[in-house]
C-alpha cells in the first residue's frame, strides 16, 4: 500500500503566500515571529501544497501560529497538539503535518505525550517555540526556564531546575532532532525543511524570546549563546549527539543545526504494513468477520 | 420423579479461575445457541489474574431472553469455594452438581437434588487432569438434555487447531462424564426445552457487539488506552480493523486517546475510543471541544462501579450524570444507553450516524454486566444498516467552516480539498473559524451548536413502550435494567397488576415529550436504577413533569427480575 505523499502535490508559492491574512497577536520584537517567517519560507521551498497541510496546536502565545498559515489547521487543548496530530497523520498518511507550540504545552501539561510521539515515530514535524516562560497567563516558570529568572509565580527566583527538550527528545527516540534560535531564519527554515522531509518524527527546538515576561533570555543572549555552537559530530551516532549537547549544557551554551539523524520505520508505515500482510481493504467482505460469531 | 421439560433454564458453573469453568460455560452457550435455543450469559471474574473464584451462568430457553434471571436452578462446583460462595441460593428444588470427591463434602439442603460425579478423579484417571472440566460438562449434557450434538460439533471445533489428540482427549473425558451421570437415578425435573426452530444467530458479548457495530457504522480509526471492563471492546476491533484497512492506535492515556480520534475524524474519518468510567472523566476536556469544534466522535463508555477507581470488575450505572454533563462550559452532545448485546450493534451503528449528522460527541453507555454477557443474537447482516455520513462541501462559492445553516450543520471539508481550508478550534469563533468573543457571536453560535441538537430526537428510534392503555404503576428503565423489567412485567401481568414500561435508549437530549406521554397514561411511576443517586431519575425530574419514585442499588450487582416484581408488589399493595 502507498500513499501519495504531500510532496508529490507540489506548487509553486512564495513564502507570503502561505500567511493567511489573519493578523498577528503577538507582541512587537516576540521571537515567535521568526519562527513564522522561517516556517513559510520553508513551505515555499519544499512547495507543499497547502491544502494537503495540517497545522496543528495546543494553547499558548505560540499555539496562535496556525491562524496565521494558510493551510488546514486544529487549534486544540493545552498540551494535546501531539495526539491530536497523531490522528490526523495516521488517519491520513498523505498529509504532511506540522505541529507549533511552546515549552510549557510540550514540556509542561503536555510532557506525557512526548515520549510517545517519538518512539512510535510518528511522521510528522513538531517545531517547539521555547521561550522558557509562559506568556499567554502573562509571565509564569515554565519547565525550561532558568531558576535564576523571576516570575509571577517565583518572585524570590526559581526554585527548579529546567529540563532541556533537545535531551529529552534525544532519549524518547526522535529519529531527527535539531535546535536553532528563531532569530536565524536561515538556519531555522533550513532546518523545518529537512524536518518535513524527514520520514518519520522530526523535532526542532527554536529558542524565541519573550520580550515582555522574560528579561533573562534575550534575542542577544539567545544568539550569543547559539551563534559559537554549531556544531559537527556524526549526527547518525546517539552517543556524540547526547554529548555535544550535554556538554554545552554545563557550559550554557546552546548548540544549533542538526543534532541528530536516523532513519527508522514510522508507526502509519508499520500499519500499512500490517494491513498488507491481513489482506485488508475498504471493501473486506464484513460477513466474514461476522460469520466468526456464529455459534 | 417426573420428567418435566424447562423451556427456561439456567445453570450456573462455578470454580477456581483456570480450571475450565469459562471453557464449560462457553461450550454450552454455543451448543445452545447453534440448536436454536436463545441463550442469555453472565459471569464474573476475580479480580487477580490466576486463581480466585471465576464464574459463568447460562441461561438457555426456547423463549426471547431478556436478563441473565433471578438465580440458578442448576449449580456446577468444581470446588468448595464455588459451593461455598453459592450456599445461600441452594433453594429447595435446585439441583447441584459437584466434584467428589473433592476438598469439601457438601451439607446438601434439604429439598436440593445432588449429584456426585468425580469429576477430578476421573480426568486424573484417563491421565487428563486438565480435562475435570470435559467431565463436568459430560455429566451436565446427560442430567439437563444440553444439546448434545451440537456439543460434540463445538467441542471438536474449538479443540481442532490443537491437534487430533487433544479433540480425541476431550471428547473421551466428555464421554466419562456422561456415562458417570447416566448411572445415577435423575431426581430432579430440569431439562433443556427442545427448540421450535433453528435461526440463524451470532453469539456475541457486549464488548464485541460494539465493535462489530464500529465495524458496520464504516469505522476507519481506533484509539483506546486499556481499562477494565471495556479493553475487550478494543481487542476486537484490533483483530478486525486491519482487514478493512483501518488503523488502531493504542494510546498513552485517555486523553491522547480522544485527542486522537478528533484528529482522525478531523481528517475525514470515522473515528471511536471506548474507556470506562476513570477514562471517561479524563476525557472530558476534549469532549467539550469536539461539541466546540463540531468535530465528530463516538465514545463507547462501559459502566463500572465508582466513584474514583471504584469497583473496577463489578456493575454499575453511574455514569449518566458524566456522561451528559461532563465537560466544561455549556457543552452539549448525544448520549445513547443499550438494553442488550443486540443493542451494542444497532446502537453503535447509530452512534456513528448521529455523530456524522451532528458533529458532536456521541456517547454510548454499555455496563459492566453487558461487557462481559454472551447472548445470542439475530444474524445482523451489513447490507440492513443505514449508515449516514457526514455532509461535504459541495466546493461551490467561498468556503465557511462554521456557516450558520438553517439546520444549524455546516458541511465539512476533508484536508486534502481545494478551497476548503480552515481551522477546527476550540476558541468561540465565527463562520469562518476566526476568533471572536463579541456577545452577538457567542450567543448565536452556542445557539447554533446546541440547536441543531433538537432534531435528535427524530433520528433515533421512539423510546418503546412496554404495554397498552392505562396502568396503575409504570417503570421507566434504562440500560440492561431493560431487560430485568421486561421480565418482571410479564409476570406482574400474569398476577393481574396494571403494569407498563418504557425503555428510553436515547438519554440526552433527553426525549421529554415522549416521557410526558408515557407519564400521562400511569398513576405512577418507578424508576430503577444501578447507582446511588437516582441519575436518570434526576434528569427525568428535571426535564419533565414526572415525578418517579427512585429505585436505587448500587452492590455491583445488576437487578433481578424478583427485586422488580417485589418492589412493585409493595408499591401497590
Amino acid at each position: 500500500m502507498s500513499h501519495p505523499q504531500a510532496h508529490l502535490h507540489k506548487v509553486e508559492l512564495q513564502p507570503k503566500e502561505y500567511r493567511d491574512e489573519a493578523k498577528s497577536f503577538w507582541c512587537p520584537g516576540c521571537g515567535h515571529n521568526g519562527v513564522l517567517t522561517a516556517l513559510l519560507r520553508s513551505l515555499s521551498e519544499l512547495g507543499v501544497d497547502p491544502s494537503y497541510l495540517v497545522n496543528v496546536s495546543g494553547i499558548g502565545c505560540s499555539s496562535r501560529l496556525p491562524y496565521f498559515v494558510k493551510s488546514y489547521k486544529m487549534h486544540t487543548l493545552h498540551g494535546r497538539a501531539g495526539p491530536v496530530a497523531t490522528g490526523v497523520q495516521l488517519a491520513r498518511p498523505d498529509l504532511a503535518v506540522v505541529v507549533t507550540g511552546g515549552d510549557g504545552d510540550g514540556f509542561s501539561i503536555g510532557g506525557g505525550h512526548m515520549p510517545h510521539l517519538a518512539r512510535k515515530n510518528i511522521n510528522m514535524t513538531y517545531i517547539l517555540m521555547d521561550n522558557h516562560i509562559y506568556g499567554l497567563t502573562k509571565g509564569q516558570a515554565s519547565p525550561t526556564s532558568r531558576p535564576e529568572m523571576k516570575a509571577s509565580t517565583t518572585p524570590f527566583g526559581g526554585v527548579e531546575p529546567p529540563l532541556d527538550p533537545v535531551l529529552y527528545m534525544l532519549t524518547y527516540g526522535a529519529t531527527y532532532v535539531a535546535q536553532a534560535f528563531s532569530g536565524n531564519v536561515k538556519l531555522a527554515s533550513q532546518l523545518i525543511k529537512d524536518g518535513m522531509e524527514h520520514k518519520g518524527f522530526a523535532f526542532i527546538n527554536l529558542l524565541s524570546q519573550c520580550p515582555t515576561f522574560n528579561e533573562l533570555d534575550t534575542a542577544k543572549s539567545f544568539k550569543s549563546a547559539c551563534e559559537q555552537q554549531d556544531t559537527a559530530h556524526d549526527v547518525a551516532d546517539l552517543d556524540a549527539a547526547m554529548h555535544v549537547v550535554n556538554t554545552a549544557k554545563q557550559e550554557g551554551r546552546l548548540p544549533t543545526g542538526l543534532l541528530y539523524k536516523v532513519e527508522r520505520p514510522t508507526l502509519d508505515q508499520r500499519m500499512a504494513e500490517l494491513v498488507e500482510r491481513v489482506g485488508g481493504h475498504k471493501d473486506y467482505d464484513l460477513r466474514k468477520v461476522i460469520d466468526l460469531a456464529r455459534p | 420423579m417426573q420428567d418435566i421439560t424447562k423451556n427456561d433454564l439456567i445453570i450456573r458453573i462455578g470454580g477456581e479461575g483456570g480450571e475450565g469453568v469459562i471453557s464449560v460455560g462457553d461450550f454450552i452457550t454455543q451448543a445452545c445457541a447453534r440448536a436454536g435455543l436463545d441463550v442469555y450469559t453472565f459471569k464474573t471474574f476475580p479480580a487477580e489474574i490466576k486463581g480466585g473464584y471465576a464464574m459463568y451462568q447460562v441461561r438457555a430457553s426456547t423463549e426471547r431472553l431478556y436478563n441473565q434471571g433471578d438465580t440458578f436452578d442448576v449449580l456446577c462446583a468444581f470446588n468448595g469455594e464455588a459451593y461455598d460462595m453459592n450456599h445461600a441460593r441452594l433453594k429447595p428444588g435446585t439441583a447441584l452438581v459437584y466434584d467428589c470427591p473433592s476438598d469439601f463434602e457438601p451439607d446438601v439442603p434439604e429439598g436440593v437434588y445432588a449429584y456426585p460425579i468425580p469429576m477430578t478423579h476421573a480426568a486424573k484417571e484417563m491421565n487428563n487432569p486438565r480435562a475435570k472440566n470435559m467431565v463436568a460438562l459430560g455429566a451436565l449434557s446427560v442430567l439437563f438434555n444440553v444439546p448434545e450434538a451440537a456439543l460434540r460439533e463445538v467441542i471438536v471445533n474449538k479443540f481442532t487447531r490443537k491437534g487430533e489428540a487433544v479433540v480425541q482427549g476431550n471428547l473421551a473425558a466428555f464421554e466419562k462424564g456422561r456415562e458417570l451421570a447416566a448411572a445415577l437415578p435423575k431426581t430432579d425435573p430440569w431439562k433443556i426445552g427442545t427448540p421450535k426452530s433453528k435461526q440463524d444467530v451470532v453469539v456475541l458479548s457486549g464488548n464485541n457487539a460494539i465493535g462489530l457495530g464500529a465495524l458496520i457504522a464504516g469505522l476507519d480509526f481506533f484509539a483506546a488506552y486499556p481499562i477494565t471492563p471495556a479493553t475487550e471492546v478494543a481487542i476486537y476491533v484490533a483483530k478486525h480493523l486491519p482487514k478493512r484497512g483501518g488503523t488502531l492506535i493504542q494510546a498513552e492515556d485517555e486523553i491522547a486517546a480522544i485527542a486522537q480520534v478528533l484528529g482522525a475524524s478531523y481528517a475525514g474519518k470515522k473515528a471511536m475510543t471506548s474507556t470506562s468510567g476513570p477514562g471517561l472523566s479524563l476525557m472530558s476536556e476534549m469532549l467539550g471541544m469536539s461539541f466546540m469544534s463540531e468535530t465528530p466522535c463516538v465514545v463507547a463508555n462501559v459502566q463500572r462501579g465508582g466513584p474514583s477507581t471504584g469497583l473496577p470488575t463489578k456493575h454499575e450505572q453511574s455514569d449518566l450524570f458524566l456522561a451528559i454533563h461532563g465537560a466544561h462550559g455549556d457543552s452539549g452532545r448525544i448520549v445513547l444507553s443499550v438494553e442488550n448485546v443486540r443493542d451494542c450493534i444497532d446502537l453503535t451503528v447509530v452512534a456513528f450516524n448521529l455523530a456524522e449528522k451532528y458533529q458532536c460527541p456521541v456517547l454510548l453507555l454499555s455496563d459492566g454486566s453487558l461487557a462481559f454477557s454472551t447472548q445470542s443474537v439475530p444474524y445482523p447482516d451489513p447490507a440492513s444498516y443505514t449508515i449516514v455520513n457526514r455532509k461535504r462541501w459541495d466546493g461551490e462559492g467561498e468556503y465557511r467552516r462554521y456557516l450558520h445553516t438553517a439546520d444549524g450543520i455546516s458541511p465539512m471539508a476533508d484536508p486534502g480539498t481545494h478551497g476548503g481550508m480552515h481551522i477546527a478550534t476550540g476558541l468561540e469563533h465565527n463562520e469562518a473559524g476566526l476568533p471572536s468573543y463579541t456577545s452577538d457571536n457567542h450567543e448565536a453560535m452556542q445557539a447554533k451548536r446546541f440547536n441543531k441538537l433538537k432534531n435528535v430526537v427524530n433520528d433515533v428510534a421512539p423510546t418503546e413502550v412496554d404495554g397498552e392503555g392505562e396502568a396503575d404503576l409504570g417503570v421507566i428503565a434504562w440500560g440492561s435494567t431493560i431487560g430485568v423489567v421486561r421480565e418482571a412485567l410479564q409476570h406482574l401481568r400474569a398476577e393481574g397488576y396494571q403494569v407498563k414500561g418504557f425503555y428510553p435508549k436515547l438519554l440526552h437530549p433527553l426525549p421529554a415529550q415522549q416521557f410526558e406521554d408515557f407519564g400521562a397514561t400511569c398513576k405512577r411511576l418507578l424508576l430503577p436504577e444501578v447507582n446511588f443517586q437516582g441519575q436518570l431519575a434526576h434528569f427525568v425530574r428535571a426535564e419533565t413533569t414526572l415525578r418517579p419514585e427512585s429505585y436505587t442499588i448500587c452492590g455491583g450487582m445488576p437487578f433481578t427480575p424478583e427485586m422488580i416484581v417485589n418492589k412493585v408488589r409493595e408499591m401497590l399493595k
